[in-house]
């Protein structure tokens, strides 16, 4: 099984994670830019954050095989503190990177007229860039802040197709089936999809654009959900290539649309085994 | 530039079109760089050159060396290129203080970078810090440190330059210190400590 987890916020796990998703399948990881539980003040702790996403975090990963891109945005929740607003005046820099595979994650909060601003702007950008974009629905309210969601990516112009929105459910799935865009479901313990209900959800609508995340972070959470999402799959009778289509050519092909994705079957960089990310600082 | 032929061999017609175009435009305006020394591994491609080194890390030296800038002015404009780079950028930056030095004046206005990049925990950045900008410009214990930190880590010293010239007593004792230090733990002594004494030995005495 080859996993390729497309929504997992690597900086809050630990380098025992890497080794223990390695072990089970995972070769390459999207960490998308988020918050990171403690709010942030300045535009300077975002461009280290960013620095990290393009630096460090791809550096470890690649200890243990796993290819590590990343996607650019100033997110929801801290959009609403006007002493982020610059991190919008970085974007520009950063959506030029190489590991740059989308802007994200954009989208709603608690739905607020400066999340507003800050989605449409970010749309523009992914636009302008070339680059897909990766919406986040809320978790409070959910059905209308994906609906509205919809509506403002329609109104941006971006081709559906350029589109993942993430973090769905039962109650939103087939509104963003009927949008023609990608979607995702985080497989997270307690507040998110569980397994089974993922599996129940590919039986019911397919596996067309669909895709599996763990979104592990600084919580609660399980970065081999992806992995055992799979097991999942198969002991209801789905066949491999159908795992594969969902864990692996799915976020494959939506992340291929930046033209920036590389993907090389992964060993473990052998000339920096034994460095400081394995024994630590 | 003599490794300006190797990279105009490397790269095809638009590769080369795109870094005229780039060069004449950061040379024109340093600000244009910002934006065109991260989009040089697309426009020139991912291969690498004769020398095992990226194309578009050859290409991002020519962009350095285009900016009319020198001295302390370029060593800010690098800074900012470094500070905001992602690693295969940074690595350019660090690979292109050597040739900044001697082409552009660069002075010890690069040593901010070259201690940045010491300070990480990325073997990549610290590999290319401890480059030939920094054996000529980096004094003692700066020196010291980071040829200490290379073994530390696991950069083979073999890569570090200056060494034959810069190995001396004081570095001789803290390789040495750091060789007991391995075996009370109970651990082996990397070779690269035994090259240094011997290093440091053929200079002293
Ligand atoms: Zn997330």
């Amino acid at each position: 099984m080859r996993i390729f987890d497309p929504h997992i916020h690597m900086t809050s796990r630990t380098t025992d994670d890497y080794e223990r998703m390695r072990d089970a399948g995972v070769r390459a990881v999207v960490e998308p830019a988020f918050w990171l539980g403690q709010p942030r003040t300045s535009p300077d702790t975002f461009a280290d954050y960013f620095d990290s996403l393009l630096g460090w975090e791809p550096y470890r990963a690649s200890q243990f095989g796993i290819r590590h891109h990343c996607t650019i945005a100033l997110n929801p929740k801290e959009a609403n503190d006007p002493r982020c607003r610059g991190v919008l005046d970085l974007l520009p820099r950063y959506l030029a990177k190489d590991g740059v595979v989308a802007v994200g994650e954009v989208g709603y909060d608690s739905m607020t007229p400066d999340e507003d601003e800050a989605f449409r702007a970010q749309l523009e950008a992914a636009k302008e860039f070339g680059l897909p974009a990766l919406v986040h629905t809320p978790h409070r309210d959910k059905v209308a802040g994906t609906r509205r969601s919809l509506d403002v990516v329609k109104e941006s112009g971006l081709p559906p197709e350029h589109v993942l929105i993430d973090h769905l459910n039962e109650l939103t799935v087939e509104m963003v089936l009927e949008s023609g865009c990608w979607l995702g479901f985080s497989v997270y313990p307690d507040t998110k999809m569980d397994e089974r209900r993922m599996v129940a959800l590919l039986q019911k609508y397919g596996t067309d654009r669909m895709v599996v995340n763990s979104a592990a972070d600084w919580g609660r959470s399980d970065p081999l959900k992806t992995a055992k999402v799979g097991v999942a799959m198969l002991e209801a009778g789905f066949g491999e290539d159908d795992v594969d289509r969902v864990l692996w050519r799915n976020p494959v092909g939506f992340y291929a649309q930046s033209g920036r994705l590389e993907l090389s079957e992964g060993e473990p960089d052998a000339e920096y085994a034994g460095n400081t990310v394995r024994r630590g600082g | 530039m003599p490794s300006d032929r190797i990279l105009d061999e490397a790269l095809d017609a638009a590769g080369r079109a795109w870094l005229a175009d780039a060069e004449a435009r950061c040379a024109a305006d340093p600000d244009a760089v910002a934006r065109l020394f991260p989009a040089a591994r697309r426009a020139c491609g991912r291969g690498t050159l004769p020398t095992g080194r990226p194309v578009a890390e050859a290409a991002r030296i020519r962009l350095l060396l285009a900016l009319p800038l020198r001295g302390e002015e370029l060593g800010r404009a690098a800074f900012d290129l470094y500070r905001h780079g992602d690693t295969a950028e940074r690595l350019a930056v660090l690979r292109g203080l050597d040739p900044l030095d001697h082409h552009r004046a660069l002075g010890e206005a690069g040593l901010p970078i070259v201690r940045d990049a010491l300070r990480t925990n990325d073997t990549r950045l610290i590999e290319a810090a401890a480059g030939p900008y920094a054996a000529a410009r980096l004094d003692d214990d700066a020196y010291r440190q980071a040829v200490l930190k290379c073994v530390f880590v696991g950069v083979p010293v073999t890569s570090v330059a200056g060494l034959a010239d810069r190995a001396d007593g004081e570095l001789a004792r803290m390789a040495a210190d750091h060789a007991r230090e391995r075996r009370a733990a109970g651990r082996d002594v990397p070779p690269d400590v035994e090259r240094i004494l011997r290093l440091a030995g053929e200079r002293e005495f």
